[in-house]
């Protein structure tokens, strides 16, 4: 360890360190550009300078190691000299447009003239004017080069992390710009990293450019569902404001900084699957009379399904969902499982087709298919063996959480197993044919509404945070399943979210010692990983 | 001075060729040192001789070539820099084209004295003819077994490539150079580190100028101490000095360091007939310029830092009264402002703000505020980049407005329409 001393605070930090990372792991601030902690550094845009004791010049703190006995100035008035220079070079020619540009409020131009700037501007010449502005460069992005600051960020991101060299700058000087190589389109499958990449206004994401500007949204913390990866997310909703878009309350997801599990990015599949939020959902309780599905509240449907359940004397088949949080998976257990001991139980997360990268992409596009097995001991096929019973010998019921059974069966056998089975309840965010076809149907909070756990293909215990009230009148499937227990007889007062993950968390070894203050920000790994799950049975 | 050093060949005809240039001694003490001294020899000898790089920075070439990492885990290789570009600088040039086998036999002992195997030779796109006449020379030399394999017999073995600029000022630069001859764009690099430590293909490197690998054959057929002894103290020898402007006989003077600048100016026949000297920029244009009261100067580095001024590339551009120095300021910020990389935001920035300042005043819409927002632009620039071009850019640019700012003001106020 090394000994140094940043703005008179004595901090200990590891050798080969470099001072802006001794600053960032001490939570202290200072300005950047084209630093960015997952990329190479390039030193290029010059704003990080600090003053260092007897040094004649202040350095960039970007590229400078710390060293024994560093005294170091960040806000000195030399320090703060030489950043309100670079600062006012960078905006010389930057055309100040943020009126009508989509990056106001989120611009680091913007922010670091209020923190590091205000100066009043020599600048007064024209402007230097670029050959695009507002060019789609791929599906996902759009570049404006005179809003670019060249600080080279985006080029490193295609040629380091994605390996796929859409990027250049071209020419010098202050006719420098940054654009697409020849022959090359921006369409790799993380390009939508590169609007979040970008400090300034230059790339914009083209699915939410004039949506909404950034000060009406607010954010939660969240994971992505779109794959067993679990990149950690901010869901970006939409506050309430004078004008409000009706028809779509989450405006963008961002990736969430996770070193162990996604460091800074997602892939665009995840960024842009947010509409299925607020798409195609459940938004009544329905049963079905006289074979019509009609509207009831939350008491009506209750008791249909605990009537449906109770009446019938036999087994049903269930039908879990790798879709369902840990806590919701403990109390599907714990009622169909442990109380009503139905046997038939099985999952369906699809291996054979799908895309898997090398980087952050995994082939089962479920978010807890290893919850189901560490909680239910069910493998991804297991779906397979309860259609199969239900087909030959139809059972009482079948509950169906989410799945669509005429996707997974084809029409066809759906129609058949259909009627042959006496009861469908169907529980699940989204419509589809299988719950039009149900005889209860209850509306359940899709991911974005509840808080919960889900765990990665790598053992993580990650938290997903309410972000939206659930639509419409859907619950959370933690409420529908204690519901549903009560009137069984099961058990008598309801159990909030994090009581069930602590009661889970007792009962099962790979969740053992695990609770929501640990877990925190970035999750934790389960006991003894991926071998403990496949175990335990 | 007695005898040139450098120059003994500039005006034997066809000094480029190997029978002539053999004649007059080319690679005789390149043979004896190779085969009877080791390389450590060498280093020292270059070390004692107060050798400092020619092309600009001045840094001690031996101690340079210390830096060079002890243990050896990867090929070292001796990058020539030819990219001889600074504004009123053609030394290299003379050498290039009138005597390349003083710089290749200069490059066969420092490649032995740093112990590479492969050096690179980066010259300059424009110099065509410099090019041709040095590759010429090192296809002779190569069949005279001067360079390959087993060179004079020993285990010694050089290759020499020489790689063409495209036409980029910034590539003459110590690692824009380098990321130029690896096949990227001539940007500069981040230092540390340095290139002695990573250099060309993640290699240590050690990189020096034409006429400085020139300067030791001389140094190990005579001697450090006789080398030393050229110049003044600490700035050993002699140097090529390009004297170009308003001089009667333009051209390249081999002088000792240390000599007289009004000296050197004499020798290149004094400034115009019926002219005074009005000002003169002793290093290349990126060096700050002396007033003619500031001219009585003496030619070496310490001298001239001392002067607030440069030694540089030792460029001399002489300037009489006729000069205009808004106008003189205008192609040194047009020059600067076509030759940033765009890298770092000052100087890619400042630079082409100063020129548009500088244009306007010239065309006649100066105010009078500019001259200040000039030097703050300058001073900005300096020492906030990766390299030194923007040091560069800002030295014009802060020395003529301080020093002529009579001028620039009586020109804004006769010239402009009195905006402000």
């Amino acid at each position: 360890m090394i000994n140094i001393t940043i703005d008179g605070k004595q901090i200990q930090v590891a050798e080969g360190t470099t001072i802006i990372q001794a600053i960032d792991q001490n939570g202290m601030d200072l300005p950047r550009y084209c630093y960015h902690p997952g990329l190479s550094i390039a030193g290029n845009c010059r704003i990080c300078q600090v003053e260092i004791e007897k040094a004649p010049k202040t350095v960039i703190a970007c590229n400078t190691k710390v060293t024994e006995g560093m005294v170091i100035y960040t806000r000195s008035p030399k320090a703060k000299e030489s950043q309100q220079v670079v600062l006012e070079y960078l905006l010389a020619n930057h055309p100040l447009d943020c009126p009508v540009c989509d990056q106001s409020g989120e611009c680091k131009l913007q922010d670091y003239y209020m923190d590091y700037g205000l100066y009043s501007p020599k600048f007064d010449d024209p402007k230097v004017k670029k050959t695009k502005k507002a060019f789609p460069i791929g599906p996902t992005i759009m570049l404006d080069q005179e809003r670019c600051i060249l600080c080279s960020r985006c080029v490193r991101f295609c040629d380091e992390i994605t390996r796929t060299h859409e990027l250049g700058i071209f020419n010098r000087g202050n006719r420098a710009e940054v654009d697409l190589g020849p022959g090359k389109v921006l369409d790799n499958p993380y390009s939508g990293n590169l609007a979040d990449v970008c400090p300034v206004g230059a790339l914009t994401d083209r699915d939410f450019r004039f949506k909404l500007r950034v000060w009406y949204l607010g954010s939660q913390e969240s994971v992505c569902p779109g794959c067993a990866r679990g990149c950690n997310t901010y869901i970006h909703y939409e506050r309430s404001r004078p004008y409000p878009l009706k028809t779509q309350r989450v405006m963008r997801l961002k990736p969430r900084e996770n070193p162990a599990v996604n460091q800074w990015w997602m892939c665009d599949g995840g960024r842009y699957a947010y509409p299925s939020i607020d798409k195609e959902r459940n938004l009544f309780v329905r049963i079905r009379k006289s074979g019509v599905l009609l509207q009831t509240d939350w008491q009506g449907g209750l008791d249909a399904a605990a009537k449906l359940i109770c009446e019938t004397k036999g087994s049903w088949g269930l039908l879990i969902s790798a879709q369902l949080t840990n806590e919701e998976l403990y109390l599907s257990k714990r009622l169909f499982v442990d109380f009503l001991k139905w046997k038939s139980v099985g999952f369906r997360s699809r291996l054979d087709f799908g895309v898997e990268d090398d980087f952050l992409i995994k082939k089962d596009k479920n978010p807890n298919a290893f919850g189901v097995k560490a909680l239910l001991g069910l493998d991804e096929t297991s779906i397979d063996s309860v259609l199969q019973d239900a087909e030959q010998r139809p059972p009482e019921g079948l509950f169906v959480f989410a799945h669509d059974l005429d996707k997974i069966l084809g029409t066809q056998r759906f129609k058949q197993l259909r009627s042959k089975i006496k009861n469908i309840i169907f529980v699940g965010p989204q419509e589809n044919a299988t719950a039009l076809a149900s005889d209860v149907l209850l509306p359940s909070a899709c991911y974005a509404e509840i808080d919960g756990t889900f765990t990665n293909f790598e053992g993580r215990v990650q938290r997903i945070r309410k972000a939206l009230e659930p639509t419409g009148s859907a619950r959370p499937l933690v409420e529908i399943l204690q519901g549903l227990e009560m009137r069984l007889g099961e058990r008598q007062t309801m159990q909030a979210t994090e009581e069930v993950f602590a009661e889970l968390a007792k009962q099962n070894a790979f969740f053992s010692g695990l609770n929501y203050d640990l877990l925190g920000h970035s999750g934790r790994l389960g006991n003894n990983g991926p071998a403990a799950a496949k175990g335990k049975k | 001075m007695t005898e040139p050093v450098l120059s003994r060949n500039f005006n034997i005809p066809d000094a480029c060729m190997i029978e002539v240039a053999e004649k007059r001694g080319a690679y005789q003490t390149a043979r004896r040192a190779i085969m009877t001294q080791t390389p450590e020899e060498i280093g020292q000898a270059v070390t004692a001789s107060n050798l400092r790089g020619l092309g600009g920075a001045g840094f001690p070439t031996g101690k340079k070539w210390q830096f060079l990492p002890k243990d050896r885990t990867r090929p070292v290789y001796l990058v020539v820099n030819a990219d001889e570009g600074e504004p009123g600088t053609f030394k290299d040039r003379y050498i290039l084209e009138r005597d390349p086998h003083q710089l290749l036999e200069g490059i066969l002992l420092a490649a032995y004295a740093i112990r590479c195997q492969k050096a690179y030779v980066y010259i300059r796109g424009e110099y065509v003819e410099p090019w041709r006449r040095l590759q010429n020379a090192l296809d002779q030399a190569t069949a005279k077994k001067y360079f390959g394999k087993n060179i004079f017999g020993t285990s010694f073995s050089l290759e020499v490539v020489i790689h063409r600029g495209a036409g980029a000022y910034i590539c003459g630069e110590e690692t824009g150079l380098l990321n130029s001859l690896e096949g990227w764009k001539g940007f500069p690099r981040l230092k540390p580190p340095f290139p002695a430590i990573v250099g060309l293909f993640n290699c240590p490197t050690i990189m020096n100028n034409v006429e400085t690998l020139s300067c030791i054959p001389h140094i190990v057929k005579n001697g450090p101490d006789w080398f030393a002894s050229l110049g003044s103290p600490g700035n050993g020898g002699t140097h090529l000095f390009s004297v170009s402007g308003h001089v009667n006989r333009p051209g390249v003077y081999e002088m000792p360091m240390g000599t007289p600048l009004k000296e050197i100016i004499e020798k290149a026949g004094g400034v115009r007939q019926g002219h005074r000297l009005k000002a003169v920029i002793p290093g290349g244009i990126s060096a700050k310029i002396l007033t003619a009261d500031e001219a009585d100067v003496r030619m070496d580095y310490d001298s001239l830092r001392a002067a607030g001024t440069m030694l540089g590339s030792a460029g001399i551009i002489v300037m009489d009264e006729t000069t205009c120095m808004v106008k003189a300021l205008l192609y040194a910020t047009k020059f600067f402002a076509h030759e940033s990389c765009g890298q770092c935001s000052p100087c890619r920035e400042g630079t082409g703000w100063a020129y548009k300042i500088v244009k306007r005043i010239y065309e006649g819409k100066g105010r009078m505020r500019d001259l200040d927002v000039l030097l703050s632009v300058a001073k900005g620039m300096e020492g906030r980049t990766i390299c030194a071009f923007a040091d560069a850019a800002s030295w014009p640019v802060q020395s003529y407005i301080l020093k002529f700012r009579a001028e620039f003001e009586d020109y804004i106020r006769r010239t402009s329409s009195g905006r402000d």
